[in-house]
């Protein structure tokens, strides 16, 4: 007899005695928790974002998407980075004003070349505000799994208040499970020495995040003002 | 075949020694009082707490009753998304799998995330007899791998050790794994990190082969998912060719949306965090990006015996959180190590005597190992009733009875030679004599408990006769929890 049928076999002698059960599984369970945690509006969502992501040791900031360019000119040049990985699908006139020597993401890179980078530069999927989580789906302006782990520095640009969800249940729902899927809180982190905190093990030690778009502002004179961040998706 | 830390003596023994440890005892005071703090503030942030543990609950209980459709459903799901299923019935299988996959690696070396179910199954050791050599790269695994020791925490390995001990362990041990610890090492926590960043990175960059357990997995999709903090798992799941995933059957969940349950109770239950730093989430493989192999392992080792029983499969709920740990005062004074397993605290008082049998006089006496206080209930993400798991364990070590094991029916005898009663008043002896325990245990007692004994069964009972129980103050767990803000020191 295999493993398998061995396994499924004391698998089901097991729940010999337990009695029949057909309820459909959507009813099985019941789903009574909330979909988000309070209510508030499209501003309020992001700048709960940038709060939480603050508090978890990235270092946030905002610009209208046509300041993107310089933004990012401004931080890397901060960071004395030189070579830039910039993954396909990353629009190109963001990188425009930096003076930089890009590195595509190759199938064909190994990892010691990528560990010579001095810094990446992505998109995300989505974010998640009531966590300050950012997920990174392989999508367009991404790139592979890797290139946001080995080098030391992470910049990723969150198009808001499009990206943004206010919690975990609206961010499953928005992603695909078939793409290898990433969820960054903050910096790589350890607590394993008397539960002190020190951020970067071995993930980027700094990740600063761009929220990027018309931020609506907090007193509700935005555009987006009282509308959900979900609506319309 | 599981692995049992090999002359373990039973807990109350092992108990005292840590006791006597008083470097030990500190740390992890310490250690727990500050992980179930921060904790109860992580946990209070969510209104809906209640709603999501019962989800969660609801959630595994219903896919163990439904497990072999389940595991089915998982297998065609993880083989078209171009994944490999293997099963192994028992430690021994699970392990000969493994080797043989890094054999047809050509590869000598593997990475390896910080997996329980690895721990389980002596994998290390197993590969190592193999010629493999399997690197540690959990900052906590690694300083326990480097010192030759054992984990004592589920999430916090190393939990037992403080900065100055690791700085030694680094100082002597790392150049014989790898890159030295470099000259002048201090004991702060980010210069020990940053040599532990340079030691493994070297590792990282260069394997061919990475394994690791998982959190979650989903039937429907095939997805498996990995909950981490520190960036190692990562470089474990993407950067080798082939990666290699032991993980026990009862970790499957039905579908995508539950991870919507498990994603928020769990790293709140665990870290205290609203999130952990890193989770990936792999459905077979994808081209280009990360291995080009994935092979799955689903581990029974125990875990059908376990759901055999009606009382016990609750066990199998578990999320290995780690909170029940961190708020039990048992736990708290005798250390991880006591348990004589890779599972302490009080889900390791449960899981451990049903993954292994009782057959071992640690086993025997692993349901003692415990005041029945309920606090682990309390806190635990999918309510399962470890107190209740207790009570049955000790009536079946003490009463005999049917009992699955290794798939076969069998009737256990009770205890021979008096070994449960041995083990039992050892445990009571061992708890009288350290009063604060007692007084936290017998506090928290008092919380009208369905399920809970009026007497203890077998020698519980005995105890319960010829001891004088104090009184039992009519408090319950709330309330004693508020007024001693649950983390209020017991003198001892
Ligand atoms: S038994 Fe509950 S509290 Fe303990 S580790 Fe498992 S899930 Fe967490």
């Amino acid at each position: 007899m295999s493993d398998r049928e061995r396994v499924l076999g004391r698998v089901r002698r097991a729940l010999a005695d337990v009695p029949e059960d057909d309820t459909p599984y959507e009813r099985a369970v019941p789903r009574d928790y909330a979909r988000e945690h309070g209510t508030r509006t499209v501003a309020e969502t992001v700048e709960l974002l940038a709060e939480n992501l603050a508090d978890y040791r990235a270092v946030v900031h905002r610009c209208a998407e046509a300041e993107l360019p310089a933004l990012l000119a401004r931080l890397l040049v901060a960071r004395g980075a030189r070579k830039v990985l910039a993954p396909d699908g990353l629009p190109s006139a963001w990188l425009a004003d930096a003076d930089l020597v890009a590195v595509p993401d190759l199938a064909a890179s190994t990892p010691y070349e990528l560990d010579a980078v001095d810094s990446v530069v992505t998109g995300c999927a989505v974010a998640v505000a009531e966590t300050g989580t950012l997920v990174l789906d392989g999508g367009p302006g991404q790139g592979r799994r890797r290139i946001t782990l080995v080098p030391d520095h992470h910049i990723c640009v969150v198009r808001v208040p499009e990206q943004v969800v206010a919690s975990v249940p609206q961010a499953l729902e928005r992603l695909s499970p078939t793409r290898p899927l990433t969820w960054i809180s903050g910096p790589s982190a350890t607590s394993d020495i008397e539960l002190d905190r020190v951020e970067g093990v071995h993930g980027p030690r700094t990740l600063e995040v761009v929220l990027a778009g018309v931020i609506p502002s907090v007193g509700g004179t935005g555009q987006a003002d009282g509308t959900p961040a979900s609506v319309g998706e | 075949m599981n692995e049992t830390f090999v002359g373990m003596p039973a807990f109350p023994e092992a108990a005292r020694e840590a006791l006597d440890d008083t470097t030990l005892r500190g740390n992890l005071r310490h250690a727990t009082h500050t992980i179930r703090a921060k904790r109860a503030a992580t946990v209070a942030e969510v209104s809906d707490w209640a709603e999501l543990r019962e989800a969660g609950s609801r959630i595994k209980e219903h896919t163990l009753r439904h497990l072999d459709r389940y595991l089915e459903q998982l297998e065609e799901s993880v083989t078209a998304a171009g994944g490999t299923v293997h099963w192994a019935a028992d430690a021994a299988e699970a392990n000969r799998i493994v080797t043989e996959l890094v054999r047809e690696t050509g590869e000598s070396e593997v990475v390896k995330v910080k997996s329980m179910a690895t721990q389980e199954i002596g994998l290390n050791e197993a590969l190592e007899a193999a010629g493999i050599r399997a690197y540690e790269t959990d900052l906590a695994e690694l300083i326990v791998q480097l010192g030759e020791d054992r984990p004592s925490h589920i999430l916090v390995p190393a939990i037992h050790r403080n900065r100055a001990e690791i700085r030694d362990i680094f100082r002597t041990a790392m150049a014989g794994w790898g890159r030295p610890a470099p000259e002048g090492l201090s004991d702060r926590p980010a210069e020990l990190a940053e040599a532990a960043r340079l030691h493994l990175r070297e590792k990282f960059l260069r394997a061919k082969v990475g394994v690791s357990g998982a959190n979650f997995m989903v039937a429907e999709t095939g997805t498996m998912v990995v909950v981490e903090s520190e960036g190692n798992g990562r470089m474990c799941l993407t950067l080798p060719e082939t990666l290699i995933s032991v993980v026990g059957i009862e970790k499957v969940v039905p579908t995508w949306r539950d991870l919507e349950v498990f994603l928020q109770t769990l790293p709140r239950s665990s870290t205290a965090e609203r999130m952990n730093p890193y989770t990936s989430m792999w459905t077979g493989t994808t081209d280009g990006d990360g291995p080009r192999a994935f092979h799955l392992v689903l581990l029974d080792n125990g875990r059908t015996d376990t759901l055999a029983d009606e009382v016990g499969r609750q066990a199998l709920r578990c999320i290995r959180c780690s909170a029940c740990l961190n708020v039990c005062p048992v736990y708290e004074r005798a250390g991880g190590h006591a348990y004589g397993s890779v599972y302490p605290g009080p889900i390791g008082a449960i899981l451990s005597p049903q993954l292994r049998g009782t057959a071992s006089e640690i086993d025997v006496s692993l349901p003692y190992a415990s005041s029945l206080c309920g606090a682990c209930y309390e806190v635990c993400p999918v309510a399962i009733d470890i107190p209740e798991v207790l009570v049955r364990l000790r009536e079946r070590v003490v009463e005999g009875g049917p009992a699955v094991r290794e798939g076969n029916r069998v009737v256990l005898r009770p205890a021979r030679g008096h070994a449960a009663e041995r083990a039992a008043m050892r445990a009571a002896r061992w708890t009288f004599t350290h009063p604060g325990a007692l007084r936290t245990g017998q506090r928290l007692a008092s919380r009208a408990r369905r399920l809970r004994p009026r007497t203890l069964p077998g020698p519980g009972a005995a105890w319960t006769a010829t001891r004088d129980l104090p009184e039992v103050p009519a408090e319950p767990f709330r309330d004693w929890w508020e007024r001693t803000r649950g983390g209020k020191e017991e003198t001892t």
